[in-house]
């Protein structure tokens, strides 16, 4: 394998920082409970990419580990999640956030 | 010499609380009586122990502490339960608890038929405990709780009868302005405590001149933040207004908290501090003009009161004043003589108004009381003796407590604040004889239903009355010169406030001189009783029947009318209005407007706040991302 | 390395024990029992004694395991047994509790041990990665404790708003860690205090945003403003013990992962960070006690008050130093023991599935119900810190510790606030004792265990007011770890 394509590092952290602003701004404008979590997921991984990106400037695993580690977590909140949003589409029809507010003041 | 047992002073009305919350309504009434009054007797009983005690010993070992526990220590600061028995504290536990015991018994006929009794008299225990601990605390920590104790339970007993929504919202317009003063407070003694490292009174006062610069910012402001916590609770400008609210609570509740014991707590402090305020000369100064401003202002406002005890408790702040004019000026011991005083002939006046009160199926309005001299001649005999002593007359108690005061202002060069005072005493004369007048002489307006039910109190009432009658009268006897260089009550303090603390600051005056204060301020009051008798005192019905049997009288009698009426609309007349004006506009437009305002403003935030609080999750992410943007911009502008 | 040999098992044994507790309760369930067995609690509290008991048999020693990661001293010690506590708390108010409201205990009983295991993780970590993990593992498991009556709209309404704000902060964490990565190159905190000591670079703005998105995702668990406003709403639709447990633990745990951070990692940074904890103490504070004043539900009171609590904890986090850190951790152990209490006397309240948790629910129980009336009364003084009680040492150590440091302006704000916040705990004693119920008054469970949770939480609060220097002295101890 040839040595590998030496993109530099601001690439990989504007593009990581992009993702995690459309995350953001995901979770911002979306209604749908169900997309808003896409989303947050989205901010996720635009960490673990920071995360692989740093990795490879700073030459250490450690980085690298880590994302596994993240990935594990973020498996585990999707099975959470998905399961708190379907409960709640059960009682009400809706998983719209603009539809839930029964508690609030 | 054994040590006299501080600690069961007030742990004697605390057990009181827990037996009664144990034995709950098993006790029945005759019980319940028996323990709450027993359990303050006994506390008595081991103060005058304790004082004798403390009076046995030489001058300069009058000073006793004990160290009931300790309550934490961290480093260098400690703070302990302790008691401190000293010269101060002995006066303070004996007025609280011997003028607490008589109230107590008052209130076992008082309440007789109330169906809360036994939460009645729970509530006093436990602000028995709570004011002792006050008054017998050696370090302010422990003082403050005592200083919180008291507050609430003043504010259960205002709300006693919750049920009267007057009664639930004085409670908690007293619990509010209470509030801003404990802010000052706890100011306070952070200050103290960062400065000075401790808030025991021997290490406190000790450190403080060392800690301190005379005269400087940091031991102004720390003792501005004191006297403004003794304003809450003492009922000073500009936290005054809640006490005649209080008055919605039970008359004896009136008596122990709100004239005779806790509404004093903030003299007792400010005495207690008295080594510290002396370091900041502005402080004092303040003290002053704040007392004799309240002393005169709440006594125009007594002016024009028709409910009895609301008389009474503008009344009780002006004499307040006067306290805490005489801590102004430097006279400490005035201050706490005039505390003792007032004490009895105060505590006298409500329960005498309880009684009429009790004795007219609840009527608290002047204008339907009169001629209650005959049908309740003890009552009437004790009131008259408690007026006399209040305007000050000699040889009743007030007279020698308010003469001091304002000798004190006189000699320490206070001649603004001295005819304040004077000013007020005149006052003081003439609204308290115009109740007297009002309740006791003259034609009765009582009403029909009122005059069938009316009957003097039960012994139970009497006996109380009759005891603070004799202490009205004698109690300002051990003000007597009999030596000089102070007389006896001043020489007992003296170890407190130091030689001659009271008049350190005062140049000597010739014996000319005070003969003649003395004399101005007793004319003063017989001014006041004199106005008083002429406005309130006439007859129709006399003038009536002289008129028609000496029609040559009778002209002397209109022209005596003529004064009358010209007395009236020259003094009286302005006076009254003025002061219904001032009452009107500046306590329920301006104060309450305040005190109200700071409420209202408060929920106003929150209601605006709770809006934010939309339930959206949008909304939430929203502003949570907002702080985060808010925090990158901080950041950016570095 | 370290050999995976010489790991001090004594010092892992709270991992073990929760976790094997955790499994345990999952695989009883091939055992039925009845909806009264009282097994998950029992097998629940035994995992808790077991795990506060190998950290106290190791309490005087100091471990560095898994490569320095995850650290045994003093102050992991202190939290340890308070989370320890505040579960076995917790365990104890829901005994009857869960049967009341048919929850399923197993799982019930195992989140709960889960999400201890998550808080003890985040206060042991030395790592940015192990705190993050710990973070997720209570996280993860309060979601689902906090939407655990499934049938009620509330408590699922909730669980989600809980979960998709506290996912939304955890992305904000984890970018903040990711960047401080970047910065340091390191996510260990010793390593990253060694590599800022003395460096230049201490204006690198990966550095400053990463620091500061670390905040915002702890903010967010702590409930500091303006990331709180999760909390009423989750704390109000939770379960009532689950709010309890979670106002106590995971506030803690947010706190004490912050005061390591803050501490181990990043004094180097203290001005920046200062002036910005100064705004968001006083803000929260405020916030906090303002809102509160006007809720007629009392748990949503409390929430309000939790929030102000947080505030109060920040205080002392801005005075900093060793006093300052001392207090905000004996701070947060009082106002624990304080709020469990509360809590577990508003799970009291009410017969089968029906919760009534409004301020005039209380009405009449003053006399109905002395003993409870009395305890509740406690607890609303030492929460708005009146002496003799436990919350006012608690406040005064930190305003004590935040004078000290010269923050007199945030102790104003602070005295403030406490003399605002008395005003609407006192509304419970007045609910209390001077009002009429409407009806009949509220029925009070009187479930032994969970009076036996109120009764200590009772006692601790009024000993510690009168005899705090002993838990003061540890607290000072615990912090002497992170020095």
């Amino acid at each position: 394998m040839s040595a590998p394509m030496a993109v530099p590092l601001s690439w990989m952290l504007a593009l990581s920082g992009v993702v995690f602003v459309i995350g953001l701004i995901g979770v911002l404008v979306r209604r749908n409970a169900l997309v808003i979590f896409m989303s947050i997921e989205l901010m996720l991984n635009a960490a673990n990419l920071a995360f692989v990106a740093f990795a490879r400037q700073l030459d250490s695993l450690d980085g690298q580990v880590f994302v596994f580690f993240v990935m594990t977590v973020a498996a585990a909140e999707v099975a959470i999640g998905l399961a708190i949003i379907v409960n709640v589409f059960r009682l009400r029809e809706t998983v719209y956030v603009d539809e839930i507010n029964l508690l609030k003041g | 010499m054994t040590l006299p047992l501080l600690w069961i002073i007030p742990a004697l009305p605390l057990g009181a609380v827990a037996l009664s919350l144990l034995l709950g309504d098993r006790l029945g009434r005759r019980g319940t009586a028996w323990l709450a009054c027993g359990a303050v007797g006994a506390s008595f009983a081991f103060a005058v122990r304790a004082a004798l005690a403390l009076a046995a010993r030489p001058e300069e070992g009058r000073s006793i502490t004990e160290v009931a526990y300790r309550w934490m220590q961290v480093g260098d600061f400690s703070a302990n339960v302790a008691f401190l028995l000293d010269p101060l504290s002995a006066v303070m536990i004996l007025v609280v608890t011997g003028v607490g015991f008589l109230i107590h018994v008052y209130s076992t006929g008082y309440m007789a038929h109330d169906p809360s009794f036994r939460r009645f008299f729970l509530y006093l225990n436990l602000f028995m405990f709570a004011m002792l601990t006050l008054v017998l605390a050696d370090n302010l920590l422990l003082l403050f709780v005592g200083w919180e104790g008291v507050g609430l339970c003043s504010y259960l007993l205002i709300g006693f009868w919750y049920t009267k929504p007057s009664a639930a919202e004085a409670g908690k317009k007293a619990f509010i302005v209470n509030r801003i003063g404990d802010f000052g407070f706890l100011l306070g003694m952070l200050a103290l405590v960062t400065w000075t490292g401790s808030l025991q009174y021997d290490a406190l006062f000790s450190a403080a001149p060392q800690a301190f610069v005379a005269g400087g910012i940091a031991i102004t402001v720390a003792t501005l933040l004191l006297f403004l916590g003794a304003t809450g609770k003492s009922a000073q400008i500009p936290l005054y207004t809640w006490l005649p609210d209080a008055m919605e609570g039970p008359t004896p509740v009136s008596a122990l908290i709100h004239a005779a014991t806790m509404v004093t707590a903030g003299v007792y402090m400010v005495a207690r501090c008295h080594s510290l305020f002396q370091l900041a000369p502005i402080s004092l100064e303040v003290v002053a003009v704040v007392g004799a401003a309240t002393a005169l202002f709440a006594a125009t406002i007594g002016l024009a009161q028709n409910d009895i005890k609301r008389v009474l408790a503008y009344s009780t702040i002006s004499q307040l004043g006067y306290m805490f004019m005489a801590c102004g000026v430097g006279a400490f011991g005035a201050g706490i003589f005039h505390l003792m005083t007032h004490a009895f002939f105060k505590a006298l006046l409500f329960l005498g108004a309880g009684s009429v009160i009790h004795a007219l199926s609840d009527e608290q309005d002047l204008r339907r009381m009169g001629g209650l001299a005959k049908k309740l001649p003890w009552t009437h005999a004790t009131m008259l003796v408690a007026t006399i002593a209040i305007a000050g007359i000699p040889p009743f108690a007030g007279f020698f407590s308010k003469d001091e005061i304002l000798h004190g202002a006189f000699a320490s060069g206070h001649y603004g604040v001295w005819a304040v005072g004077l000013l007020g005493a005149i006052l003081t004369a003439f609204y308290m004889f115009r109740l007297y007048v009002l309740a006791f002489r003259g034609g009765s307006r009582v009403s029909h239903e009122a005059e069938h039910h009316l009957h003097e109190s039960p012994p139970s009432m009497i006996v109380p009355l009759f005891v603070l009658a004799i202490l009205s009268l004698i109690g300002g006897w051990i003000g007597l010169p009999f030596q000089r260089g102070g007389h006896p009550f001043e020489r007992w303090l003296e170890p407190v406030f130091g030689a001659g603390g009271a008049h350190g600051t005062m140049r000597p005056l010739s014996p000319m001189i005070e003969w003649l204060l003395i004399e101005v301020s007793v004319v003063a009051a017989l001014l006041g009783i004199v106005f008083a008798f002429r406005a309130y005192l006439k007859d129709p019905s006399l003038a009536t029947r002289l008129r028609e049997r000496w029609p040559a009288v009778h002209r002397m009698l209109v022209h005596k009318y003529w004064v009358d009426e010209g007395l009236d609309a020259l003094v009286v007349m302005p006076l009254y209005r003025a002061s219904q004006r001032l009452w009107r506009f500046w306590d329920e437009k301006i104060v309450d407007g305040a005190v109200n305002g700071v409420g209202f403003l408060f929920e106003g935030f929150s209601v605006g706040l709770r809006l934010f609080q939309t339930g959206f999750v949008g909304t939430y992410a929203l502003f949570l991302t907002l702080g985060a943007v808010a925090l990158l911009l901080h950041f950016l502008r570095q | 390395m370290t050999p995976l040999i010489d790991v001090d098992w004594w010092a892992l044994g709270p991992g073990l024990a929760l976790s094997g507790g955790a499994m345990l309760l999952m695989l009883l369930e091939f055992v039925p029992a009845g909806r009264n067995s009282s097994r998950g609690a029992l097998v629940a509290l035994a995992s808790l004694l077991a795990a506060a008991a190998c950290v106290w048999r190791v309490h005087e020693v100091k471990r560095a395991l898994f490569d320095g990661m995850f650290v045994h001293d003093t102050f992991t010690v202190f939290f340890t047994l308070l989370f320890c506590g505040i579960a076995a708390l917790s365990v104890l108010l829901s005994w009857d509790y869960v049967k009341r409201m048919r929850i399923n205990q197993a799982e019930y009983y195992a989140l709960l041990l889960a999400a201890t295991l998550g808080m003890i993780v985040m206060s042991a970590s030395n790592d940015l990665i192990t705190i993050f993990l710990g973070l997720e593992l209570m996280s993860l498991a309060l979601y689902v404790l906090v939407g655990f009556r499934r049938s009620r709209l509330e408590s699922n309404e909730a669980a989600m708003k809980y979960f998709l704000l506290g996912a939304f902060a955890s992305g904000f964490l984890l970018y903040g860690i990711a960047l401080l990565y970047g910065a340091t190159g390191t996510t260990h905190l010793e390593r990253m205090a060694a590599f800022l000591a003395g460096s230049p670079l201490l204006s690198n703005p990966l550095l400053l945003m990463g620091g500061l998105l670390v905040l915002v995702g702890l903010g967010f668990k702590v409930a500091a403003v303006p990331f709180h406003m999760w909390t009423p709403d989750a704390y109000e639709g939770a379960p009532t013990t689950v709010t309890g447990y979670m106002s106590a633990g995971a506030k803690a745990a947010g706190f004490a992962a912050l005061l390591r951070l803050a501490l181990v990692a990043l004094p180097d940074l203290q001005a920046s960070w200062k002036p910005v904890l100064i705004a968001i103490a006083a803000l929260t504070m405020t916030v906090g006690n303002v809102t509160a004043l006007l809720q007629t539900n009392l748990k949503r009171m409390l929430a309000y008050s939790s929030i102000a609590h947080a505030g109060y904890v920040l205080v002392a986090v801005v005075a900093g130093g060793n006093e300052g850190a001392a207090a905000a951790v004996f701070y947060l152990a009082i106002y624990s023991l304080m709020n469990l209490g509360a809590f577990g006397i508003v799970a009291l309240l009410g017969r089968d599935q029906d919760e009534p948790v409004l301020l005039s629910d209380l009405a009449g129980l003053g006399f109905k119900n002395p003993a409870l009336a009395f305890a509740l009364t406690i607890f609303m003084l030492s929460l708005g810190g009146i002496p003799p009680t436990a919350g006012f040492m608690g406040k005064f150590y930190v305003f004590r510790a935040a004078v000290q440091a010269g923050q007199i302006p945030l102790v104003i704000v602070g005295v403030l606030n406490s003399v605002v916040s008395i005003f609407y705990y006192l509304r419970v004693t007045v609910a209390l004792y001077m009002e009429e119920p409407a009806g009949e008054p509220t029925a009070v469970s009187r479930s032994i265990p969970a009076v036996i949770g109120v009764v200590v939480s009772l006692a601790l609060t009024l000993w510690w007011g009168l005899q705090a220097h002993a838990l003061l002295e540890q607290a000072q101890r615990s912090v002497l770890g992170l020095m």
